[in-house]
């Protein structure tokens, strides 16, 4: 009996062509000198009216073959790209153009593109553009934007007034009787800085018009090539079934690739067909910081009431959400922030107010985690203020708010960011914090905090609780074909970005079918193969396409065994799949391989060889009844999909001890646990390797990681020299990871989202365990040592 | 004006390549565009992230940050010279592929062949050192802790190749 592979950590088979240096990243498709390339002029200003551009020069150097300005596009083109989600409170929401119209609104935007023979005669040419800016000051910063004294938009297109994109509010109640009425009442104000996804590969597009077939081919590095697909053909006036997008491998997304199109998503296409060339852009590293998406920035307040045990009566949280200068992806981000705040706690009755205001920064769109960093640091820090206020012990205070396991399903009673109720379908909390506390030797903790303390070191340990809603709709498909070679071919829609999804994905078929998992092969992003497809975000792949790809692959074995019940004469019960090999249990010797199954699947006129000939519709099946039955087709093929009613919510809880140096306010991490509960684990070695990077991402956006900008919104550290993105150096040596596994109800497998969840407890982990170390209130992040440095001085003036 | 183009010999791999390119062309642009050696990967073209790194003579070195005219005459080896003369991955290759060292995959070629240079030059590193090794390469994907683990397999699998 074959061994079941889900739960177990197999290999991956994409690393074979990654390790040889044949992956296949989108720079890497059209490596021939025919092929031109694309450079993008940006704006050097956060805030400009576009007076004039003159591109005279542009043309008289060698090599370039044409440049494009906003004057240069029409139809569809030429309007704004698209909102991709929008929301009733978005009332204010503004994108921007392919290039920029009029003016620009941050430091970055795309004023004009060229086209080249390399990317070095193109930037060549970039910088014969004359672009004459009337510069404007700029909206800079959360308070800025709220006190509105200038405006990013207030321009042809119409006014954003007080820079406010959008106002929300849910709640279960008003929480303010209840916080009144409350025995013991706190306050907080909590902010959060920007930082950014930074793949290590930016993004890129290739684009490859054939005047033959009237046919686009295009490559990029998204996260969605079906949205890609059906923007391009919306604006380049083509039929979608004229269209074909294929995502390459991919150098890493979290997030930043979900946003599209991007402006050289649309341009690189529209060059290949009015040029009849290839065209390829790929972003640098300077691009990528100025031109692509940042997250994370918020201001919070908090209003909380509470009991003698730290329990919740009342919690009025409300928030302001810096977008940057456009919306394209919606309210997302906050309304995430404002649902998820929650974790796993039940207040009595919650409030949540935000505003989403307009900057001249570069746009806001999901970076992992997506707004659940910002949300579990405002409950992780009112928790272990109640906690200080009340004396106790901060896990007894989060026991207290603990939804208990056998309340699932709870309906916090809000609306999540699919539009569906915020239901937790499952999860045991209480569980996890009794591992939590074990894996960090939590009791034994005060006893090593007075030994270092007693020795002149500073020590602090802190936990942070999450609940991650994943897996959310609409669908996913699969595709899952049965060749007469017996080899098994599956695709699904959604792309991938380093997750093993070729792996998990062929786990999880070879289960379903019985086949060796050597024999099954995993298409994820391309259009051509599955055309219907969402998107890799809200660390759904697994969920979606994982479920999507196991009732396909279900689909198929009814197939396979119907077939074979016929040619064996035998009960389909009867049957089973083993290695490949159909055949009537207790009697080896009735069997037929898959491939052959195959071939009775699909009736021939032709053969062409020894398979084909055994189908030919003269040989085979029962001459009194057509060659493929009116309820059928041919082919040995499955075809389903996935939607679920609503999101699936993993948890979490992350413990961490740091030292903090007393003369130069270091930082050091001395240890890192997590428990984690994502449900049932198909490859625990790559759940953990999520777990990992989050983790890492996390430490970088706790410690180092942040957008400098100045008050003329230039960024002043878009570099990787100047961006302080860790290092092995910065990340702790070795991560403690204990596993939950409660499993989802909403799908076949029992399975939860695991992509984001590292990242999301990190933010307030650290506040609470160097607020710890310190007895200093940590109320922003992230924390450098000069920062902390100077918080001490504050603190001790 | 015509850019001046120059007429140079590059070796990589133990192949030998002639070439025709502009003194500004980049060694990691040589490799990948104009040779078609698309292993060796550009993350951030200046320097930092060593995505591009490569051996010259043996030496790891940033190909985003020389100039392929300048490095005529020296051997260079790219993640694709990794692999063992019957094809197999090698020693550090396969360290990666067991001990789950790569995601994306993007940072990889450059761990793969810092690792390389480091582990000829220290066959049987400490744990501090394999940190150590690694310590000069991003990756935004693994948060290192099966890349430190793969430079301690590979080291293993040296000393067993050895024996």
């Amino acid at each position: 009996m074959t061994t079941k592979l889900m739960g177990q950590g197999v290999q991956r088979v994409e690393d074979q062509r990654f390790l040889r240096g044949q992956g296949r990243y989108v720079d890497d498709v059209a490596v021939d000198a025919a092929t031109l390339h694309a450079a993008v002029l940006r704006s050097p200003h956060a805030h400009a009216r576009i007076v004039d551009i003159d591109v005279e020069a542009v043309l008289d150097i060698e090599g370039v073959h044409a440049v494009w300005t906003y004057d240069d596009l029409s139809g569809r083109m030429a309007e704004p790209l698209p909102l991709l989600i929008p929301h009733p409170t978005l009332t204010h929401g503004r994108t921007q153009y392919a290039l920029a119209k009029d003016e620009v609104n941050y430091a970055g935007e795309a004023v004009a593109f060229v086209v080249a023979e390399d990317r070095y005669v193109a930037e060549d040419a970039l910088e014969a553009i004359r672009v004459t800016y009337d510069v404007l000051p700029p909206v800079v910063g959360i308070e800025a934007a709220r006190a509105a004294d200038r405006l990013v938009h207030d321009d042809a297109d119409g006014t954003v007034p007080g820079n406010v994109g959008a106002r929300m509010e849910q709640s279960t109640g008003d929480p303010q009787p209840a916080i009144a009425a409350a025995p013991h009442r706190l306050e907080l104000d909590l902010t959060i800085e920007r930082s950014a996804c930074t793949p290590m590969e930016g993004r890129g597009t290739v684009a490859r018009w054939d005047p033959d077939t009237n046919r686009m081919q295009v490559w990029t590095s998204t996260q969605s090539s079906t949205g890609v697909r059906a923007v391009v053909a919306v604006k380049l006036g083509l039929d979608l079934g004229q269209v074909d997008v294929i995502t390459p491998d991919v150098g890493g997304g979290f997030g930043v690739k979900i946003n599209h199109p991007w402006p050289e998503e649309l341009l690189v296409p529209l060059a290949a067909r009015t040029l009849g060339r290839t065209v390829k852009f790929t972003e640098d590293r300077r691009e990528h910081f100025v031109s692509s998406a940042h997250e994370r920035g918020q201001v919070h307040h908090v209003e909380v009431g509470f009991d003698d045990d730290g329990r919740l009566l009342g919690l009025d949280v409300a928030f302001w959400h810096d977008h940057g200068a456009y919306t394209p992806y919606g309210l997302i981000v906050p309304i995430i922030t404002s649902t998820q705040l929650l974790g796993p706690y039940k207040p009595a009755v919650y409030r949540v107010v935000f505003e989403s205001v307009y900057t001249n920064t570069v746009m806001v769109t999901p970076y992992r985690g997506a707004g659940r960093p910002q949300g579990c640091f405002v409950m992780e820090r009112t928790m272990d203020a109640i906690a200080a206020y009340l004396g106790k012990d901060r896990t007894e205070v989060r026991a207290a708010n603990f939804i208990q396991p056998d309340e699932f399903p709870y309906d916090q009673g809000l609306i999540f960011q699919d539009g569906r109720e915020l239901e937790y379908d499952s999860g045991d909390y209480p569980a996890s914090l009794e591992k939590l506390k074990e894996l960090v030797g939590w009791d034994e903790f005060p006893a090593f905090q007075a030994e270092m303390a007693a020795q002149g070191r500073r020590v602090g340990i802190g936990l942070a609780c999450y609940v991650e809603g994943t897996g959310v709709g609409p669908y996913e498909g699969a595709h899952v074909h049965i060749e007469t070679t017996g080899k098994v071919k599956v695709a699904t829609g959604l792309t991938t970005q380093g997750q093993g999804h070729a792996t998990v994905f062929a786990q999880l078929v070879a289960d379903e079918l019985g086949v060796k998992f050597e024999d099954v092969e995993v298409v994820t992003g391309d259009t051509r193969r599955m055309p219907y497809a969402v998107g890799t975000f809200a660390s759904r792949a697994a969920v979606m396409s994982g479920s999507a790809i196991h009732l396909a692959a279900k689909r198929a074995k009814e197939k396979v065994l119907r077939i074979a019940a016929e040619a064996l004469e035998a009960a389909e019960e009867d049957l089973e799949i083993v290695d490949g090999v159909v055949s009537v249990k207790g009697s080896p010797g009735s069997s037929l391989d898959l491939g052959t199954v195959s071939v009775l699947s699909n009736p021939l006129r032709y053969a062409f060889d020894e398979a084909s000939k055994a189908a030919t519709q003269f040989s085979v099946g029962d001459p009194g009844k057509p060659p493929v039955p009116e309820d059928d087709e041919p082919g040995l093929e499955g075809r389903d999909f996935y939607s679920p009613e609503r999101a699936t919510f993993a948890s979490g809880m992350h413990a961490v001890i740091v030292e903090t140096d007393p003369r130069t306010a270091e930082i050091t991490i001395l240890k890192y646990a997590v428990v984690h509960d994502c449900g049932n684990l198909i490859n625990p070695m790559i759940v953990e390797g999520q777990i990992h990077g989050g983790v890492a991402q996390g430490v970088g956006g706790a410690l180092y990681e942040r957008m400098a900008y100045d008050e003329s919104g230039q960024l002043q550290n878009a570099s990787f020299m100047d961006f302080l993105m860790p290092y092995v150096t910065e990340i702790p040596d070795g991560i403690d990871i204990d596993h939950l596994e409660t499993p989802s109800p909403l799908n076949p497998l029992g399975i939860k989202g695991a992509g984001e969840a590292g990242v999301i407890p990190s933010a307030a982990v650290f506040a609470a365990a160097i607020e710890d170390a310190e007895g200093i209130t940590i109320s922003a992040m992230p924390i450098s040592p000069s920062e902390l440095f100077h918080l001490r001085q504050e603190h001790s003036a | 004006m015509s850019e001046e183009r120059h007429e140079i010999r590059l070796s990589v791999n133990g192949a030998s390549y002639e070439l025709s390119i502009p003194a500004r062309r980049l060694l990691s642009d040589a490799l990948r565009h104009d040779l078609g050696l698309t292993g060796t990967h550009v993350g951030c073209e200046h320097g930092v992230c060593g995505a591009c790194t490569v051996l010259l003579d043996g030496q790891p070195v940033r190909a985003c940050l020389l100039f392929a005219v300048s490095v005529q005459g020296q051997e260079i080896t790219t993640v694709e010279g990794l692999t063992k003369p019957d094809g197999s991955l090698g020693n550090v290759q396969q360290a990666f592929a067991e001990c789950h060292g790569l995601q994306c995959g993007f940072c990889t070629p450059g761990f793969l062949t810092t690792i390389t240079a480091g582990l000829r030059d220290n066959p049987t590193p400490t744990h501090e050192e394999c940190r150590e090794m690694v310590a000069g390469n991003l990756c935004r994907c693994t948060g290192y802790q099966n890349i430190v683990k793969a430079v301690e397999r590979a080291a293993e699998l040296g000393s067993e190749g050895d024996a």
